[in-house]
């Protein structure tokens, strides 16, 4: 028996892994008190110069966050959250005299990033991606607009928008994800900080990888990230969204909102390596994560393709979602979510049909590990008119340990008799005799787990972005480090 | 003489609180091949984990040396880097982790405890090819994932060609002649002589006497509860068949094999 005690003594020595990018950088942060009111959303409209429009559609929507419930059917378990202590508003204090260039950022923003392992420098230049970098609520780096603005793409910040593009913004803002679209929603509407835009016009073919690193960096700060993408007619676009967040005492909310709109002939391609601070080994102190991404195929064949690696937050909720409008169009969600220790995902899509000949793709891959716990929610909806619709599922749940749990929601409603739907589901466990035949080959135990799960992913690797799926698959490794002894 | 590769003394070992092994003597030195035969529970198979360190065998007392190391003292991975192999008698199906993938990383990182440099895949292919042919496995299961749906057959095979590509110095084959018809016991024993040579020696754990027909051990001991109870040579094999293990079960335990 003293050698199973051995093991798990290992087990839990190798699954206290520190977070590997936990560190607070000292930015004085311009900050405004906890709590939320319309003086508050009125504050915040102030402090960034928002015309009256913007104020007004802040205002409705806090209004009727108002008569909102947080919702409870997910499978997700914390402690209440107390709205009036989070503050919604922080802004690093350099912004006033906004940096032209990289030169003039902060070095130790700058810092933080390469500490990060993201040298925005060397990336900028050497792979050729643009970034748009929110530190906090405020965009403070921008990169290769030039470039972009010469044929035509628009990649700034929301903020940026709202005072450059207003005619764009207020055409498309909330025409995917209501205002009133759910709790989280609401909220985010009534106080979004800032976040991403990108238009790309009729007929072009966004010439670079564009790409956004979120970061969570000031204590109690809620983060409500905004993004709107928009593909015009035969556009193309791939979007890439990396997160990292510094280790943290008290639990942080971050809800976020997505939108994507492709007109005729478009595609975009959406890419999410999510690493928010998931807690402590007890889970204290990590992101609540309520994000609401959608994207709408608004025209034929046009199509819509979210890829995500969700390896952090102390809860993750999210259900990238397609809206298939156009006949002929596609939507694809390729997910890997990943829950060790005390993290707990609720996590999936919805692929709701309603054009003719419209296809979805499913691919759900689940890891649980430690005491994690990992849902699969899923809808796939095929309205009356959607003749000829198409869908294939799979989700997957592996399991590292016995104490972890995968569960797997799947909805479908079909309502049109010449859908071909296609469902596939799995569950397997990396048990003991496996890791041990690893071993007997001389490989060690986190390597076997390693190779094991990056096996499990492969599929939704190959989605990613060449770059993306390196660090993807090394996230995984810190993740799960130690998950088996 | 030769000094010894194997050295197992006076091994206790319990699963689950059971108490299996009850004393095992055995010294294995370079190049033999000692054959393990035993009734069923005999402690055959504990024998053979407790060398490679599989979790859940519980070692009361006793040493194990292999080259005049504690070998009970390394982990897992490392007694195979060491040179330490067992062909498992239910190897085990690895979903998704490709057999050729798997096979590189065990080879890289038992080169890389030695000392030698990695291969890259080009060298690594072309060892594979040598090695499949060796062994007359399907390329075809190189590619395919470890052990998935592989029938009992093609799996015992892959463990000798696992075998032929990691050069262990000690074999340890639990029950490889289990499941297998006599076509594929002809074909895995084949693979297994192939690998006989004056630097690796292995030890055949079976219940059969017929795997010793195609694999002609130098040495032979009977395993009975937990204990050896008699040592010999190959002809000690015939004896058994014709006698069954019965009449060794009330013999008392034989002094220090060899």
């Amino acid at each position: 028996m003293e050698s199973v005690k051995r093991d798990n003594a290992s087990v839990l020595e190798l699954t206290e892994g520190e977070y590997k990018a936990g560190f607070v950088t000292d930015i004085e942060a311009e900050t405004i008190p906890a709590g939320l009111s319309e003086d508050v959303i009125r504050l915040i409209s102030a402090k960034k110069n928002e015309p009256q429009w913007m104020l007004d559609w802040r205002l409705k929507s806090y209004r009727h966050w108002l008569t909102m419930k947080e919702p409870t059917w997910q499978n997700v378990h914390y402690p209440p959250i107390d709205y009036q202590a989070i503050v919604y508003y922080s802004a690093p204090k350099s912004r006033k005299d906004a940096p032209k260039s990289l030169e003039e950022v902060d070095p130790k923003l700058l810092e933080t990033y390469e500490k990060l392992g993201i040298p925005l420098r060397e990336r900028a230049k050497l792979a050729g991606v643009a970034v748009d970098a929110v530190f906090d609520s405020v965009s403070v780096a921008t990169t290769f607009r030039a470039e972009l603005e010469k044929v035509g793409v628009i990649f700034c910040s929301f903020s940026e928008a709202v005072q450059n593009h207003p005619e764009l913004v207020k055409k498309y803002l909330g025409s995917v994800v209501p205002h009133t679209d759910n709790f989280f929603a609401a909220l985010n509407s009534a106080v979004f900080s800032d976040g991403s835009f990108c238009f790309v016009p009729k007929g072009v073919r966004c010439p670079m990888e564009l790409s956004t690193y979120f970061r969570i960096n000031s204590a109690n700060t809620g983060q409500f990230e905004r993004t709107l993408i928009v593909a015009e007619d035969r556009a193309y676009v791939s979007y890439l969204e990396g997160c990292t967040a510094p280790i943290r005492d008290e639990n942080q909310l971050h809800a976020a909102v997505v939108e994507l709109v492709a007109l005729e002939g478009a595609e975009i391609k959406y890419s999410t390596v999510q690493n928010w601070y998931p807690g402590d080994s007890e889970g204290r102190g990590g992101i609540f994560n309520f994000v609401t991404k959608r994207g709408a195929c608004r025209g034929r064949r046009s199509k819509i393709s979210w890829t995500q690696v969700e390896t952090g937050s102390a809860i993750t909720w999210k259900y990238p979602s397609c809206i298939l409008q156009g006949d002929d169009s596609v939507g694809e969600f390729y997910s890997v979510a990943v829950t060790n220790h005390r993290q707990q995902a609720d996590t999936g899509t919805k692929m709701i049909h309603i054009g003719k000949n419209t296809k979805s793709t499913i691919v759900s891959k689940g890891i649980s590990a430690g005491r994690g716990q990992n849902t699969y929610r899923g809808m796939v909806k095929i309205l009356g008119k959607a003749d000829g619709a198409r869908n294939y599922s799979q989700c997957d749940s592996l399991l590292i340990g016995d104490r972890c749990g995968a569960h797997t929601f799947p909805y479908i409603e079909v309502n049109n008799s010449t859908a071909q739907m296609e469902h596939e589901a799995s569950t397997s466990k990396i048990g003991e005799d496996q890791i041990f035949y690893f071993q007997q080959r001389g490989i060690s135990p986190e390597e076997a787990v390693n190779m094991i799960v990056n096996g499990f992913c492969k599929v939704v690797f190959k989605e990613l972005p060449m770059e993306f799926a390196v660090e993807a698959q090394k996230l995984l490794g810190v993740s799960l480090e130690g998950s088996v002894g | 003489m030769t000094s010894p590769l194997l050295e197992v003394e006076n091994l206790h070992a319990s699963v689950a609180g059971n108490e299996i092994l009850r004393g095992v003597d055995l010294t294995v030195r370079a190049g033999e091949v000692h054959a393990v035969m035993g009734p069923n529970g005999s402690g055959k198979s504990t024998l053979a984990h407790v060398i490679a360190g599989r979790p859940g065998y519980m070692v009361t007392e006793g040493t194990v040396r292999f080259r005049g190391r504690d070998l009970l003292a390394m982990p897992p991975e490392e007694r195979a880097r060491e040179g330490v192999f067992l062909a498992f008698q239910y190897p085990v199906e690895i979903p998704g982790v490709s057999n050729v993938y798997f096979l590189k990383a065990a080879v890289n990182a038992i080169r890389k405890h030695r000392g030698l440099p990695e291969y890259d895949a080009i060298e690594f292919l072309s060892l594979v090819k040598q090695k499949a042919k060796l062994v007359e496995i399907d390329e075809d299961l190189v590619k395919r994932p470890v052990n998935e749906g592989f029938s009992g057959g093609e799996k015992k095979r892959n463990e000798i060609f696992q075998m032929a590509l990691l050069d262990p110095a000690l074999a340890i084959l639990d029950e490889t002649d289990s499941g297998l018809d006599i076509d594929a016991l002809r074909v895995v024993a084949g693979g297994v002589n192939q690998l006989r040579s004056p630097e690796r020696s292995m030890l055949v754990v079976t219940h059969y006497q017929r795997l010793l027909n195609y694999i002609v051990p130098d040495f032979l001991h009977v395993l009975v509860e937990g204990r050896i109870v008699r040592s010999g040579g190959k002809e000690l094999a015939l004896e058994l068949e014709e006698k069954g293990y019965a009449w060794l079960e009330k013999e008392p335990p034989a002094v220090a094999a060899r």
